[in-house]
């Protein structure tokens, strides 16, 4: 049974007219109040995972409930067909857990608050805001188990369920969510401030009812999304064709032994409407790697990837959702059954967006990027200090930015929007770990044209004996090049004792010990290169050497010979360029992902130092 | 006592004013700019005012500047080139920077990749480690560190070096020793240090700041050497101050050491001018429009003080030294209108048509509309300006305003209207910046429209926000030059603290609070600063432990209670995010002492009264566009205007270099110092 909404002023919203000006002035307001909510969470929230690193995403939705403005599309609508109860005023939704919304938020640790906004007595908006708690319980600290098999093992589940009703806030529901989490702490900072943040925007849609009605923005927020759809359509029409493309990437492993685990996607048109079916998909995993993608979250990734090069100042919205039909397999990766894994969806979702540039890209040559969306490399490290204090660390690390159509993509820096690293000195003054290096690794993004962005090279020094988790991916497939541009490097994590011994460990992997002294090279992947790396202007390479970024030997990927001096070997470059530009392997298509699955598999424990993935769905793991 | 002079240096005009200490009478000049070396228009003005005024250069005492020198020299990329030292394993600090690709889902597929204040191959690496305790990991290998920097002075051209290590904001001494090594490796070249610049926490802000100190200090140390020569050759001891972004003055020596507290030193004239100009029209809080050609600037003052915050930003860059907290928005006179093929919407800037090739209706070769071209339309700019030696273009801008009209499929004057309401929209959202966003309400301030175009909008910018009364000041640059005249020198200087309120106590505190306290005094007294005229002020930053947010509270040594900062601080939270954290313990973050010099003592020019009758100042009648239909208006000339002169909306105020629009409902009072005091009539 879908949810009742209870109105105490049951007068219908009138259809007004909205001139542009006013729409667009509306539309304005609307960008700001958003950011508004960023900025407020920001400043209230305590985990670092969010007040370094901004992990939390903001949303303004009409009275049906779909997104006007925000980044990853209305999740209002699945929430209330499946929520039994009743909504009134005061009220406020907390939940957390994907399978009770539909996949809302994809993991336990996403908490979300939910909060519809009243004005004389009718529903106009809502406001919504979630974010990644760094904690919430569960087996292991930063509760996002790797090899968890169900979501009972991944930290506290909330349905949703009102932590505000009729205006009465549900403190004993809270102690006992808060209780879960080894840090309580940073759940109740980032909680309030998630609240604070859905308050201020609803404040604001007040003000702006009051300020030009309440049947004017009900009718302005059915023009916003209507000029979207007409913006879509157009945009669908010109620039997707009727004959299906496809395009296949992989997960590289589950964490428990097997992989890759293949995502496909095929996409074409009907008439004017788009069709992105996940076909081919590999059924879920065992572990927590699956991701429960929910269709209109991809419709608005589509979305934003189509409109970004067109009209960027577009208000995104979710105006366009009839356009598109996303079709995913039930039981696969993306689409699990109850109550499969859910905790490390992080993979899968950076890899969607690949996937997503790969498709679009066949037929749009400025839409084509190499692979950069390749993870979102986590780190975990926790334990009691000297002093019997707890102490946990989660944070996101960053890999390269692919090269792109009109340049080099930047070295270590985030795909997720208004993601930040968290300042190495702030790391050492609240955390017991000393940061040795943190640098961009030479050679790491793939070379070409424009370079692919370059992975970093981050090196822990423990200072306490903790426990140590690693997830990341692309370490054993790699971020593949377009156009002639070479794929980057995969990622790798080496452990270095404090007696000087050295292991590879895994890049999804949980309670590694550490004691004080112990160094752990964090080493994520670059971007994909773009475009014929020996067309590349040889002096760009000198000073890339010069800054660091390339090495002697790796300029020879663009056929650049340096001389002992540092300067470029002109003719010898040319006779290198050449040799090379006569032997160069002509890729099936503008991609190059580098070795087929069967040899990377049989190259796997000699490139990388890890035994290579078995075929998921094999017996032998 | 002798004489203080302020000279604020505009694109068009120097304003300069002069006051005798004595006596609080001020004389004022303008003259054209001369932007190839503005300190030529600066230092014939001064001479030509002094001359006319017989004043001998000698008896000047003091000589108060604002200055873009170091803004313009970051915004046209004319800085210089840095060599940067960091921590060994930190080599690409600058170029990893925050990681931060602005903008939504995706963005990154349009970001161009940003290239580094301090290039790469400048940069170089210490071989040393401090932890964040200030102790010493390893200590620094000064004999590697030597060749290091032989190295570079051999193969890369360096004209200033910044030093950056690793925790330095807990100690400097590893930096300091670096700096030794520095000097006498590059003997003649300028060294900034993080720890001397920003003793703070986080590294990547602390290096971009003190880059950014380095890359504009030859040319700021150039402007402020070839002032101080001509002002020697000239006979005047007068000592040379700028003022700061942060409003306060500093002396020549401090500028060119520290000039990145100069990047907002231009906006900063015109806050403290309206400062200033609020004080004489008894009026407390005020929001500020500072609209020019290209971008419009707002600032929140209250109580008689503008709202500091601790950043500065330039174009993209951001750094971390105080400034008046101006929000910019690229909104302004020559902000070009567009229609989107795409969306059908009306979008207005960020592109501006510049001074070249300008509003259509300036007829310099502009074809795109713009703002201005709008309020021509509109009949809200009259066709002839600056006293008439100016005439507008009126068909050319109806012309290019069509063109969006045309894309609307809207009446003319609808799509005029429909600009002007958009970029005052965008002026808005920046208002709302500094004043919803921060707590305040903004119907408890009044509006001071200034600038080239703030007279046009203040008026509609007053409606929108629900601040009046609307002030407008008389001449812009006249404002800045008061601004730069009557603010104080100030020093300031801030250390991290980060201790939990439970693990100090307020002994501790007290004494760090006066040892900073000191140091400041000092400063100031250097600068032949009378101990007697020296005002200190103490600011505490606490934030609840964990999180990323700090308040400043200001605080007095004297009998301070760490439990009534508490007390303060729970409050301020509360008001800013309707919430408070029991349970989390307090964090003491950042500690500052700041040390004010003698503020001047000067009245405001009083003007000729007259009665409530305008007519005598009319220049003609006119019509304008309001409120959707064409309305009767009247054009008065400002220089006429007389105390107590009352106008009637809709009307136009005109004087050499700006305009103001009176909106229908509202009237414009003329006070005793010239200022038009706009305010809506009952039942409008």
């Amino acid at each position: 049974m879908p949810a009742q909404i209870i109105e105490t002023n049951s007068a219908p919203f009138n259809q007004v007219a909205v001139d542009p000006v006013t729409l667009d002035i509306m539309e304005n307001a609307l960008r700001n109040a958003r950011i508004e909510m960023d900025a407020t969470l920001v400043r209230t929230a305590m985990s670092p995972g969010i007040r370094e690193q901004g992990d939390a995403f903001p949303l303004i939705a009409d009275r049906a409930g779909k997104m006007v403005v925000g980044q990853f599309g209305s999740f209002i609508d699945g929430f209330l067909r499946a929520y039994p109860g009743t909504i009134e005023e005061g009220d406020m939704i907390f939940l957390s857990d994907p399978y009770s919304c539909d996949g809302a938020v994809s993991h336990n640790n996403d908490w979300l608050v939910l909060l519809p906004v009243y004005r004389g007595g009718r529903l106009v908006a809502w406001t919504a805001m979630f974010g990644h708690q760094s904690d919430i319980g569960g087996k292991v600290a930063g509760s996002i188990p790797i090899d968890s098999r169900s979501v009972f093992e991944e930290g506290v589940r909330i349905p949703p369920v009102k932590i505000y009703q009729k205006g009465v806030y549900n403190e004993e529901m809270v102690k006992v969510v808060l209780h879960q989490s080894r840090k309580p702490d940073w759940c109740a900072a980032d909680l309030n401030a998630l609240i604070a943040s859905c308050r201020v925007a609803a404040r604001r849609v007040d003000e702006m009812c009051a300020r030009f009605g309440e049947d004017e923005f009900a009718s302005a927020t059915d023009l916003l999304l209507a000029r979207n759809h007409r913006a879509m359509k157009h945009l669908i029409e010109t620039s997707i064709g009727e004959e299906p493309v496809s395009f296949t990437d992989y997960i590289c492993d589950d964490g428990v032994g097997f992989g890759p685990y293949k995502i496909s996607c095929k996409m074409w048109r009907e008439g004017g409407k788009v069709i992105l079916d996940f076909e081919g998909t590999d059924p879920q995993a065992p572990s927590s790697i699956n991701f429960f993608l929910n269709e209109n979250m991809f419709k608005m990734f589509f979305g934003i990837y189509m409109i970004m090069v067109f009209d960027p100042q577009i208000l995104f919205n979710d105006g366009f959702y009839d356009l598109v039909d996303v079709r995913i397999p039930e039981g696969s990766l993306l689409k699990p059954k109850y109550p499969a894994a859910l905790a490390g969806r992080t993979h899968a979702l950076g890899r969607i967006f690949d996937i997503l540039g790969g498709l679009l890209g066949q037929r749009q040559p400025e839409f084509l990027n190499g692979a950069g969306f390749s993870s979102s490399p986590h780190l975990m490290y926790s334990g009691f200090d000297k002093s019997g204090e707890w102490f946990q660390l989660f944070q996101i690390g960053f890999g390269g930015i692919p090269g792109r159509p009109f340049g080099d993509g930047p070295d270590g820096h985030s795909l997720w929007p208004g993601f930040t690293n968290v300042p190495n000195e702030f790391l050492e003054k609240y955390f017991p770990l000393r940061i040795e290096r943190y640098e961009a690794k030479p050679d790491s993004g793939g070379a070409g044209l424009f370079r692919g962005g370059n992975g970093i090279h981050m090196t822990y020094c423990f200072l306490e004996p903790g426990t140590v988790a690693i997830h990341d991916d692309r370490w054993f497939t790699y971020p593949w090049g377009v156009n002639g541009g070479q794929p980057g490097d995969r990622a790798t994590k080496i452990l270095e004792r404090a007696d000087g011994s050295k292991e590879v460990v895994g890049n999804k992997q949980d309670g590694i010990e550490v004691r004080e002294g112990d160094l752990l090279h964090f080493i994520t992947w670059g971007g994909g290169g773009w475009g014929n790396p020996l067309e590349r202007d040889p002096e760009l390479v000198a000073l890339e050497i010069r800054q660091g970024l390339v090495t002697v030997e790796g300029a020879r990927d663009y056929g650049v010979v340096i001389a002992k001096d540092g300067s470029v070997d002109g003719p010898a470059t040319e006779s290198l360029r050449k040799d090379m530009a006569d032997n160069i392997v002509e890729t099936d298509g503008p991609f190059n992902f580098g070795p087929d699955i069967d040899t990377l598999r049989a190259n796997c424990l000699a490139e990388t130092g890890l035994p290579a993935p078995v075929q998921p769905g094999s017996a032998a793991a | 006592m002798g004489y203080r002079l302020g000279v604020d240096v505009g694109g068009t005009f120097t304003d300069l004013l002069l006051i005798d200490e004595t006596t609080g009478e001020t004389f004022r000049d303008k003259v054209p700019s001369t932007p190839s070396d503005p300190s030529q228009a600066v230092i014939n003005g001064a001479r030509g005012l002094c001359e006319r005024q017989n004043i001998a250069a000698g008896q000047i005492d003091l000589f108060l500047h604002g200055t873009t020198v170091a803004t313009n020299a970051v915004l046209e990329k004319k800085i210089a080139k840095v060599g940067l030292i960091v921590t060994e394993g930190h080599r690409h600090l600058m170029q990893i920077a925050r990681s931060l690709v602005p903008g939504g889902l995706a963005a990154w597929i349009i970001w161009p990749k940003p290239e580094p204040m301090a290039a790469l191959q400048r940069t170089i690496e210490a071989p040393e480690r401090m932890d964040a305790k200030g102790q010493t990991v390893r200590a620094l290998d000064e004999a590697e560190m030597r060749s290091r920097l032989e190295k570079l002075k051999a193969s890369e051209e360096v004209e200033a070096l910044t030093i950056c290590l690793m925790n330095s904001y807990v100690d400097g001494s590893h930096e300091k020793a670096v700096a030794a090594i520095c000097a006498e490796v590059f003997p003649d070249i300028p060294i900034s240090i993080s720890s001397d610049i920003l003793p703070e926490m986080q590294e990547y802000e602390r290096a971009l700041t003190t880059v950014a100190n380095s890359a504009v200090r030859p040319a700021v140390a150039r402007y402020v050497g070839n002032l101080e020569k001509e002002l020697k050759d000239w006979g005047t001891k007068a000592k040379l101050n700028l003022l700061r972004s942060d409003g306060g003055l500093m002396s020549a020596e401090k500028s060119a050491e520290a000039p990145v507290n100069l990047l907002m030193s231009g906006p900063a004239g015109g806050v403290a001018g309206a400062v200033w100009v609020a004080k004489s029209a008894s009026v407390k809080n005020v929001l500020t429009l500072d609209m020019g050609g290209t971008s419009t600037d707002v600032a929140l003052i209250e109580a008689g003080s503008a709202r500091l915050q601790r950043e500065t930003s330039v174009g993209d860059l951001n750094v971390r030294a105080s400034s008046i907290d101006v929000k910019t928005v690229g909104a302004g006179g020559g902000s070009i209108a567009f229609v989107p093929e795409l969306t059908k919407a009306l979008r207005v800037g960020p592109e501006s048509a510049g001074a070249v090739p300008g509003p259509v209706a300036y007829g310099k070769g502009g074809e795109l509309p713009t703002v201005t071209d709008a309020n021509v339309v509109l009949g809200y700019l009259p066709e002839s300006l600056l006293g008439g030696s100016f005439t507008l273009d009126r068909e050319g801008a109806q012309k290019a305003v069509q063109t969006i009209a045309d894309a609307l499929e809207i009446d003319l004057m609808d799509a005029a209207a429909g600009i002007i309401d958009i970029v005052n929209e965008n002026m808005f959202g920046a208002l709302r910046l500094v004043s919803v966003q921060q707590g305040y309400d903004p119907r408890d301030f009044a509006l001071m429209g200034f600038g080239g175009a703030g007279p046009l909008h203040a008026n509609a910018m007053g409606k929108l926000m629900n601040s009046w009364p609307v002030i407008i000041p008389p001449s812009p640059g006249v404002l800045c030059a008061y601004g730069d005249a009557t603010t104080r020198q100030r020093v300031e200087t801030q250390r991290s603290f980060n201790e939990m309120v439970q693990n100090t106590t307020d002994g501790e505190l007290t004494s760090y609070l006066d040892s900073l306290g000191a140091q400041v005094k000092q400063e100031l007294e250097a600068e032949d600063v009378a101990p007697r005229d020296i005002e200190l002020l103490y600011e505490i930053d606490i934030r609840y432990a964990g999180q990323a947010f700090e308040i400043p509270l200001s605080v007095e040594p004297e009998g301070l209670s760490i439990e009534s900062l508490i007390t303060r601080f729970d409050t301020e939270h509360e008001r800013l995010f309707t919430f408070n954290l029991d349970e989390t313990p307090h964090e003491i973050v950042n500690v500052r002492a700041v040390a004010l010099g003698k503020s001047a003592d000067v009245a405001p020019p009083v003007i000729e009264k007259g009665d409530a009758d305008p007519s005598d100042a009319k220049t003609r009648d006119h019509q304008l566009y309001m409120d959707g239909r064409m309305q009767d208006a009247v054009i008065y000339d400002r220089a006429l205007l007389k105390a107590g002169n009352r106008i009637a909306g809709p009307a136009i105020v005109t004087e050499m270099d700006s305009t103001t629009l009176v909106h229908s409902g509202c009237e414009a009072l003329v006070d005793a110092h010239g200022n038009l005091i706009i305010t809506l009539l009952e039942g409008a």
